[in-house]
């Protein structure tokens, strides 16, 4: 593979309730050879927030890291978070559109932003950059009993004009991912309906009844793990579940897992280094489930055994009788 | 549901600044509605979508700026996603919150107070800090123990840092914000 640099920017929530994102994420991309440098003292892109006042001021917001980037001569930035990469994508579309814009914008800064930067979330870069290959090479572990419904929330592949990545109903990168590292991947109708994104503390119901519908999709399409790409995603599904458990008289238990940590698992990497300790929704009895592809393999030789040997039963007269209690 | 009379208090510059504001031609929308049928937060709209889109074509500047469809809108980019008019419907109602705010007529206090305190913790850290977003909301709405439940649960699992992280450039970023209300300012 070839060698590449990227900028990292954690965001903010990274630093905070969801420091297992980070954790996982930084694990996950070494794991994959790609090197990534931070740019140094950045700030809050300003996120949903910042463009209730101002697009200009929004764009002022996301631009000045996107400054800070070009200073360190890179290309590239990689945002965990989709908020993120949407305000830096959302200030370079416009940056690069319009010549008034990107000089409204650079007025509000100290140092001018030349536009040079590209953003793109991990998930695109794992999936676009890296490739599925690389991605399924480094895999030593395999998770058996586990299903997974990948979720991406509402912004990851939207506005398509934006995002300029996967496909805005009904993407599949994520599944692709997950596949590549060996795990069951559920269809899931849901994948990109909104989970209430920062209402959760002014309106608690409203993210709760949206909550709800999520996870009871995941279920219905057969999931017992949900695998998220957003930490606004993961607090709404993981820190609130027991909220929709007593709103919505469910009794919801489905652990919400950051994407790369189920890859970290595959690679074989340590619970802890992955944060699992930080789920609220316990991810204990997928972590116990976990074996080496070795074992995983014996494991389906012994059973492919056991049948061979094991003639099939005669079931012949069994079906033959008719049912009694009909 | 609301009867509204579109033939009066019809306001053409409100047509006007929205369309300039957003770069965005309302006048597009011919009401397919599909904006609507995929908005998760329809249910909770005072005016769905496509409504909204309607009373901007009339010029229903009132209306539209005193519901609480702008302040709920998540910004999910559903709407824009499915026009087939290709309008940036969520762009349009980015740009009717924002004229709101300057307007002063906030028909959902509570959002526009978790924002601006967010925005608040922003500009005196660089960074946000969650925990003081979290308390500094509760205090400044009254609502004291608006998600205390989840307190225990963060703490057990060690998910919070309990001082805020200052950046060095704090005041660069500061001075984004007073370059912006310099500006402001002089407009007015
Ligand atoms: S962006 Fe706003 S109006 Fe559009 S679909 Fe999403 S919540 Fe509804
Ligand atoms: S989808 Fe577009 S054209 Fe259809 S009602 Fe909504 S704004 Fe109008």
């Amino acid at each position: 593979m070839t060698e590449r640099e990227y900028a990292y920017y954690s965001g903010c929530s990274l630093e905070g309730t969801a420091s297992e994102y980070d954790a996982s994420m930084r694990a996950v991309l070494k794991e994959l050879d790609v090197n990534f440098r931070e740019p140094d003292d950045w700030s809050c892109c300003g996120s949903t927030p910042a463009h209730t006042v101002n697009h200009v001021f929004a764009a002022a917001l996301a631009a000045r890291n996107l400054a800070l980037v070009e200073k360190i001569g890179l290309n590239t930035i990689i945002t965990p978070c989709p908020s993120c990469m949407m305000a830096f994508k959302k200030a370079q579309h416009g940056m690069t559109k319009s010549e008034s814009f990107k000089n409204e914008v650079n007025e509000l800064l100290d140092e001018p932003y030349e536009c040079g930067v590209e953003s793109k979330s991990a998930l695109q870069v794992m999936y676009e950059d890296i490739g599925l290959d690389a991605v399924s090479q480094r895999v030593t572990h395999a998770l058996p009993g586990l299903k997974v419904a990948p979720y991406y929330g509402c912004i990851l592949n939207r506005p398509p004009e934006v995002a300029q990545f996967d496909d805005p109903e009904n993407p599949i990168s994520m599944d692709k991912i997950l596949l590549s590292a060996g795990v069951d991947v559920r269809d899931f109708a849901f994948k990109i309906e909104c989970c209430g994104a920062a209402f959760g503390v002014v309106k608690r119901e409203m993210v709760n009844q949206l909550t709800y519908k999520v996870l009871s999709m995941a279920l219905d399409a057969g999931a017992n793990c949900i695998a998220v790409a957003c930490p606004l995603c993961q607090q709404n599904l993981d820190l609130r579940q027991g909220q929709v458990n007593s709103t919505m008289g469910s009794n919801f238990n489905i652990p919400i897992l950051y994407f790369t940590q189920i890859i970290g698992l595959t690679y074989g990497l340590s619970p802890k280094a992955l944060g699992m300790d930080k789920l609220i929704v316990s991810a204990e009895q997928i972590i116990r489930s976990r074996i080496t592809v070795e074992e995983l393999k014996k494991r389906e030789e012994t059973e492919a055994q056991v049948k061979a040997k094991k003639p099939e039963k005669k079931p012949v007269k069994e079906e033959a009788k008719p049912e009694e209690n009909e | 549901m609301d009867v509204i009379n579109l033939s009066c208090n019809v306001d053409w510059n409100f047509i006007e600044e929205v369309a300039k504001e957003s770069g965005q031609n309302p006048s597009l929308c011919y009401q397919c509605g599909n904006c609507t049928a995929g908005c998760p937060y329809t249910q909770y709209f005072d005016y769905p979508v496509s409504q909204v889109m309607r009373l901007l074509q009339s010029g229903q500047k009132d209306t539209i700026l005193n519901s609480k469809s702008i302040w709920l809108c998540a910004t999910c980019e559903t709407c824009t996603t499915r026009c087939p008019c290709e309008i940036d419907v969520a762009h349009i109602m980015d740009t009717l919150r924002i004229i709101a705010r300057r307007e002063n007529r906030v028909s959902e206090k509570d959002i526009k107070l978790f924002y601006d305190t967010f925005l608040d913790s922003m500009k005196q850290f660089g960074r946000i800090y969650e925990v003081g977003i979290l308390l500094a909301y509760n205090l400044k709405s009254g609502h004291f123990l608006a998600d205390s439940d989840l307190g225990p649960k963060v703490m057990s699992h060690g998910k919070i840092h309990f001082f805020p992280k200052k950046i060095k450039g704090r005041d660069k970023v500061a001075k984004i914000f007073e370059r912006f209300q310099d500006k402001v300012k002089k407009h007015d």
